[in-house]
């Protein structure tokens, strides 16, 4: 039997109102058999890579244990390595963000209500914007050497086009009425920005800030990667060089990590933030 | 809005910011004002794109750069529709296999790549599987969000009229999902260029022909000029892909008539 309607796509979201009668058998444990259905897969995975480990079905250069990737991990975290590298990475992605989030979001605002603006100015934007993070390295790292300057510039860049673009089109898709109504209750321009255009558009704001955020993660762990001394990426190329690869996974989970943490804090942010939408439905 | 409707009677309007730019980085660059070997001048990059496309077999990098991302975003496409397709109709799978795919997907892209290179070496066949991952994500995720959203009451008539289950995935499911798999091909195909270039970037090697490889050599031998021009070709390159695949898109999905 094909079901069309999986209830939730994680099974760590909250449930959702029990508008229907659920099973009991079902509703008594709803997360707990979701999670524990959840984890066979990735455990059935760790056993198998423990047993080629153990029995060295692979070479331990090409595949270390479980335990050397775990060893590593704490290792790392108790020489501080860990927290130094991983505070760089989050601080280069936090000022980058900020960078390009309030660029992109000036000239979203600049493309949605300013023709005029858009007219001269989108497809010098649209330009920059097709070419990929990693085109504009190698320019940028001649123009402004491997500091911290290069990693900022171009996590901003990865950020910016994302917001710009959803900026616009949130702004755009303002439904006229709302604008009409502002206009015969005498709203000043301040406020028809900020208490009907802006909360208006703030979804599709939101949805930029997050693809921003993700484009953000990827673009600089692909900039530590090839230009950097310091930060989770430089520690993947670190242990990669060293041919230590229970560094190298080390890394690898914790970054996988952090894009958890940072999705995770956006999606709540996003829930506090959009509430008064969801009364609509 | 207007803004549609003038911009067509304006074109030229567009022209004017990136004009002057260029205009200003001429004049800077001939007059002295910057450091010319850091700020090539326009017209030296024109002379050095000139040069690297007749001589220096730049169509031969283009080409191969092509073909490394045509292969990836075939074979991570593919997979990425079984894969969705299966998660889509088998909640099973979905509960099974869907968490784990929604964390790994949290894991940077880039950060494959070193484990790629330990397992594969600097290989050809590294650098597909690499763009083939960076394609897989966002067509899962598409393909998957196309099927659950398949109208329930035609997959009943589906039922009523005893389809089997191939001919409902092939006859019902697919083309009712088409328009999100689409969706997804489209934005597979922009990460299948950017992970091109990022697999020549990070996984070099010297007989290794491409774009992003000859960028590499030129930030080596110190060509900006060569740098420059090899990001106009990336950039143009992924615009013409971006636009192709919009052209397919609205022909394949032409059936569904103007609804909107």
């Amino acid at each position: 039997m094909l079901t069309q309607q999986p209830l939730l796509p994680l099974p760590t979201a909250p449930e959702p109102v029990a508008a229907r009668p659920a099973r009991r058998w079902q509703w008594r444990w709803p997360v707990g058999e979701r999670v524990l259905i959840a984890l066979v897969f990735p455990l059935g995975l760790l056993l198998l890579w423990a047993l080629a480990a153990r029995n060295e079905w692979v070479a331990p250069q090409i595949l270390p244990s479980p335990a050397t990737v775990l060893a590593a991990l704490s290792e790392l975290a108790q020489s501080g390595d860990l927290t130094r590298n991983a505070l760089v990475s989050f601080w280069r992605v936090i000022d980058g963000f900020a960078l390009g989030a309030v660029l992109g979001l000036l000239l979203g605002i600049g493309f949605g209500l300013s023709s005029l603006f858009r007219d001269y100015v989108y497809p010098l934007f649209k330009a920059i914007a097709q070419v990929p993070v990693l085109g504009w390295l190698p320019f940028l790292i001649l123009l402004l050497g491997m500091e911290e300057a290069l990693k900022v510039v171009l996590v901003a860049k990865a950020v910016m086009v994302p917001v710009a673009i959803n900026t616009d089109q949130g702004i755009r898709s303002v439904p006229a009425q709302y604008l009409e109504v502002a206009r015969i209750y005498g709203f000043s321009r301040w406020q028809l920005l900020t208490r009907v255009i802006l909360p208006g558009a703030l979804p599709g704001i939101w949805n930029g800030v997050r693809y921003g955020l993700t484009n953000a993660w990827l673009a600089l762990v692909a900039v530590e990667l090839l230009a950097s001394s310091e930060g989770l990426g430089f520690l993947i190329v670190y242990g990669r060089q060293l041919y230590q690869l229970d560094v190298v996974l080390a890394a690898v989970v914790i970054i996988g990590g952090v894009g958890f943490v940072l999705d995770k804090l956006l999606s709540l942010i996003e829930q506090r933030l959009l509430r008064w939408r969801r009364d609509a439905f | 809005m207007s803004a549609s409707h003038s911009r067509r009677q304006h074109d030229w309007r567009g022209v004017v910011a990136p004009l002057l730019f260029v205009a200003l980085w001429q004049v800077a660059a001939s007059a002295g004002w910057v450091n010319t070997k850091l700020i090539v001048s326009p017209l030296a990059v024109l002379q050095a794109g000139w040069q690297e496309i007749t001589a220096n077999g730049f169509a031969h990098a283009l080409a191969a750069s092509l073909a490394r991302d045509l292969a990836g975003f075939v074979l991570g496409s593919l997979a990425g529709i079984a894969f969705g397709v299966l998660l889509g109709l088998s909640r099973w799978a979905d509960r099974l296999l869907g968490p784990t795919f929604h964390t790994l997907r949290q894991i940077s892209l880039f950060a494959w790549i070193p484990l790629i290179s330990i397992w594969l070496g600097y290989t050809d066949q590294a650098r597909v599987l690499f763009i083939a991952v960076a394609a897989f994500y966002p067509v899962v995720l598409s393909t998957h969000e196309g099927i659950r959203s398949v109208n329930k009451a035609q997959f009943e008539v589906a039922q009523v009229y005893g389809f089997s289950r191939w001919q409902r995935l092939v006859r019902l499911v697919l083309p009712a999902a088409s328009p999100q798999i689409l969706t997804g091909l489209n934005l597979a195909l922009i990460y299948a260029w950017l992970a091109t270039i990022g697999a020549e970037f990070l996984l070099p090697s010297f007989d290794a022909t491409g774009v992003g490889a000859t960028v590499i050599r030129g930030r080596a031998a110190f060509r900006v000029d060569v740098i420059i021009v090899g990001m106009l070709v990336i950039g143009l390159t992924g615009y013409a892909l971006n636009r192709l695949a919009q052209r397919l898109e609205d022909r394949l999905l032409i059936w569904r008539g103007p609804a909107h």
